[in-house]
């Protein structure tokens, strides 16, 4: 029953954010259906980050329309996407007591929390850390925490933004092994990366966005193998449109 | 020799045990906790409000609470002392010339503290978190109780900087409480007092063990927040 | 974990702490709404910081408590103040030294009968080394006008209490108009008798001083009786009770009983018998109906 509603497809539509009259989105519109993992990429600036948070509902649009198959992306009342950022953000608690925060959070049962947390905690390999306090685990172990934390509340979509950006080339491995898990298990992601590398390891789907239009929405294989626009073919070639 | 004769004075006034005495020391304890007490109870919450919250005037409000932090002790009384006069509008309570009056006063003295530091406090932590609260649902007050918890041993601070300012006030609690001699004495009451009986040694060895005290209960508190923010990170 | 519960701990102490605070308060408050009950029998008394820094409350409230069972809250104010107290209804008895503003107080129905109780003498206090040559005088008219000639610093009161009522009724009598020829040699502080006098200390000036407060007074420095036994040096105290028709919370008989014992033989004896070094600070003189 959890599972026979779907949010997505999620559809954009003309979406628009501005900040002091200056268009930082400017009329993107895609839709996501469900399944597979899409990237963001673009330069600097472009509005990977703002995209994420637009569709997140953490930023109100100017304008355009962020339209989940299930109104505001909530089913059964319970938000069904979740958000991981570039910094992560530890509470000043131990590792398991910033999971329960976030199961509390969103309502569920003491022992519904409690079962959550130790499943997380057992799946993303930080049973032995769950009484550290958070903030004085290591980025990679942070991050990790952050993605468990939004596993934990069982969601249909994840968002990140750049989540590996801070992280040493290990720890940047390791999370790209459970993203890759959670799309196998067919959990829908959506990633802002600046890691060209890791577009091409993980996306089935590229969206490339320049100076807050969206330049190109294309499956990966073919757009790695030759962008249909001239600034995506810069961009990938790592100059110019910087 | 002032200063000796004064240090004996504060020795011989904590291992003498005198009752009187400790009755002063233990309802100066008494008055000031609670007002922290209440102040902490009511000036939290308010803080985090204050930060959190979007509204019109919010920044003269806010000028006006940090402004108050330095509300003169005397004013403080005065307010107190003109409501709970028995011709002021609280009158037929009862209440002036008490510990509860005295209560009153600190917690008046302590609350624009308590909520100018926890605003201040609450607003940075919560530019930290804003984002990740906003993503699993708390957003606007309901962000509180994570902030309050999350940023309790800073906010310590903040309960010390008004545990101090009470403690140390004399004008506030000698006008709405009297100075009566085992009812309303308190250390700083009763130093004012021996000073004003020329009893200056006296009067400086009370100040001594006000001193200690303080010292103390900022001691413990120091220390018991820094294992604690340890452990938290 | 540990620490967490540790905090909550010492939270709960704390409010609890408080809490016992308030309880305690609330129970005198519900004792004067219903006196039937059980609990701290008590009186507030405004009072002059004569009688209280002198410690002859000290010595006199045990043994009324012992005898009635009735507690004494004394408040120790200028006379001025501790009479603005009783006019607002903060106390239940007043006993103060300024017998002008005192038949003034029960003139305009705010206590009374007003009863003389005991009687004291103010000194000239001055620095040894006396600038102004009035050491050993009898006259304190004579004196302040040397005072005044040699502009010899003067620390008074200036804060409406009895001496400082007493101290300007003195330069009246010397016939020196204050507000035309006071200059910086006049020094008003505003504060009570202690403070007066370690101002005086400080600055090596003279003091106006009721003989009480001098004799317990620990920080004389370089000060000393100039001027004494002038007959305009007189300090009459009195006592009264707060009109209960203004102001129907007043004690009025646990008040009176107060009143009546401090009155009483047994009473005066007890003023009579408070010295300090073998001195006698007080003279009781209930029984003289013209004081």
């Amino acid at each position: 029953m959890r599972d026979t509603l779907s949010v997505l497809p999620l559809t954009v539509t003309d979406l628009v954010f501005a900040a002091g009259g200056r268009p930082l989105v400017d009329g993107i519109g895609f839709t996501l259906p469900k399944g597979g993992l899409t990237v963001l990429i673009g330069p600097n600036g472009s509005g990977k980050s703002l995209t994420l948070r637009l569709c997140h509902g953490l930023l109100t649009p100017t304008s355009g329309v962020v339209s989940w198959a299930a109104a505001d992306g909530v089913v059964g009342g319970v938000k069904r996407h979740a958000m991981v950022f570039q910094k992560p953000v530890m509470l000043r608690r131990s590792a398991r007591a910033n999971m329960l925060h976030a199961l509390a959070a969103f309502g569920l049962s003491r022992s519904e929390r409690a079962t959550r947390c130790a499943e997380a905690l057992e799946r993303f390999g930080l049973a032995g850390l769950a009484e550290r306090p958070a903030r004085l685990m290591s980025g990679g172990e942070q991050q990790r925490l952050a993605i468990a934390r939004a596993w934990a509340l069982r969601p249909q979509v994840l968002f990140l933004d750049e989540p590996t950006s801070q992280l040493d080339p290990g720890a940047t491995r390791q999370i790209e092994e459970m993203l890759m898990a959670l799309r196998g298990e067919g959990m829908t992601l959506v990633m802002a990366t600046h890691d060209m590398g890791q577009a091409r390891r993980l996306a089935d789907r590229v969206l490339f966005l320049n100076r807050g239009r969206l330049g190109e929405d294309a499956a990966a294989a073919p757009f790695f193998a030759g962008p249909a626009s001239p600034e995506a073919r810069a961009f990938i070639a790592g100059d110019l449109v910087w | 020799m002032d200063i000796s004769q004064s240090f004996a004075a504060a020795i011989g006034l904590i291992l003498g045990g005198d009752p009187a005495f400790l009755a002063i020391v233990g309802l100066s304890l008494t008055v000031t906790l609670s007002a922290v007490a209440i102040a902490a109870l009511i000036g939290l919450p308010l803080g985090a409000l204050l930060a959190l919250a979007r509204f019109p005037g919010r920044g003269a409000v806010i000028v006006l609470v940090n402004a108050l932090m330095g509300l003169p002790p005397v004013v403080a009384g005065l307010l107190v002392f003109l409501l709970l006069s028995r011709s002021g509008p609280l009158g037929p309570l009862g209440l002036l010339f008490t510990p509860t009056a005295m209560v009153a006063a600190q917690t008046l003295l302590v609350l624009p503290i308590v909520i100018a530091i926890t605003r201040q406090l609450t607003e940075d932590l919560h530019g930290e978190y804003r984002e990740h609260l906003a993503s699993i649902g708390l957003t606007g007050i309901s962000a509180i109780p994570t902030l309050l918890w999350d940023g309790r041993f800073a906010l310590a601070t903040a309960i010390l900087a008004g545990f101090g300012r009470a403690s140390a006030e004399v004008g506030a609690v000698l006008i709405v409480g009297g100075n009566i001699a085992g009812y309303t004495r308190t250390m700083t009451t009763a130093i004012a007092l021996e000073t004003s009986k020329g009893d200056l040694p006296l009067a400086l060895g009370l100040g001594i063990v006000l001193i200690l005290l303080t010292l103390a209960i900022n001691a413990v508190t120091y220390g018991a927040s820094r294992v604690g923010a340890r452990f938290a990170g | 974990m540990l620490t967490k519960r540790h905090l909550l701990g010492a939270t709960t102490a704390l409010l609890a702490f408080g809490a016992a605070a308030l309880a305690q308060d609330a129970r005198p408050a519900a004792t004067a709404a219903t006196p039937a009950q059980a609990g701290t029998r008590f009186i507030t008394v405004a009072s002059t910081t004569s009688t209280v820094d002198s410690g002859l409350f000290n010595h006199l409230l045990p043994l009324f408590r012992a005898k009635t069972g009735i507690d004494v809250r004394v408040i120790s104010q200028g006379t001025g103040q501790a009479l603005d107290t009783g006019r607002r209804g903060d106390a239940d008895v007043v006993f103060v030294h300024a017998r002008a503003a005192e038949e003034k107080f029960v003139a305009d129905g705010h206590g009374g009968p007003r009863r003389p109780v005991m009687y004291n003498d103010f000194v000239l206090i001055g620095p040894k080394s006396d600038p102004a040559g009035i050491k050993g005088s009898r006259d304190i008219a004579a004196a302040l006008t040397a005072i005044q000639t040699k502009a010899a610093p003067f620390v008074s009161r200036g804060d409406r209490s009895g001496t400082h009522q007493a101290e300007l009724a003195l330069w009246q009598a010397a016939r020196i108009d204050l507000a035309a020829t006071r200059g910086t040699w006049y020094r008003e502080i505003g504060q009570g008798m202690g403070a007066a006098l370690n101002t005086a200390g400080g600055m090596n000036a003279y003091v106006l001083s009721d003989r009480a407060t001098w004799l317990s007074f620990r920080n004389r420095g370089d000060l000393d009786i100039l001027v004494e036994g002038d007959r305009r040096l007189f300090n009459q105290y009195g006592i009264m009770l707060v009109n209960p028709q203004r102001h129907p919370h007043v004690k009025q008989a646990d008040g009176q009983t107060f009143i009546d014992w401090i009155v009483s033989p047994e009473g005066q004896k007890a003023i009579a018998d408070y010295k300090i070094n073998g001195q006698q600070l007080f003279f009781a003189n209930a029984s003289d109906t013209g004081a």
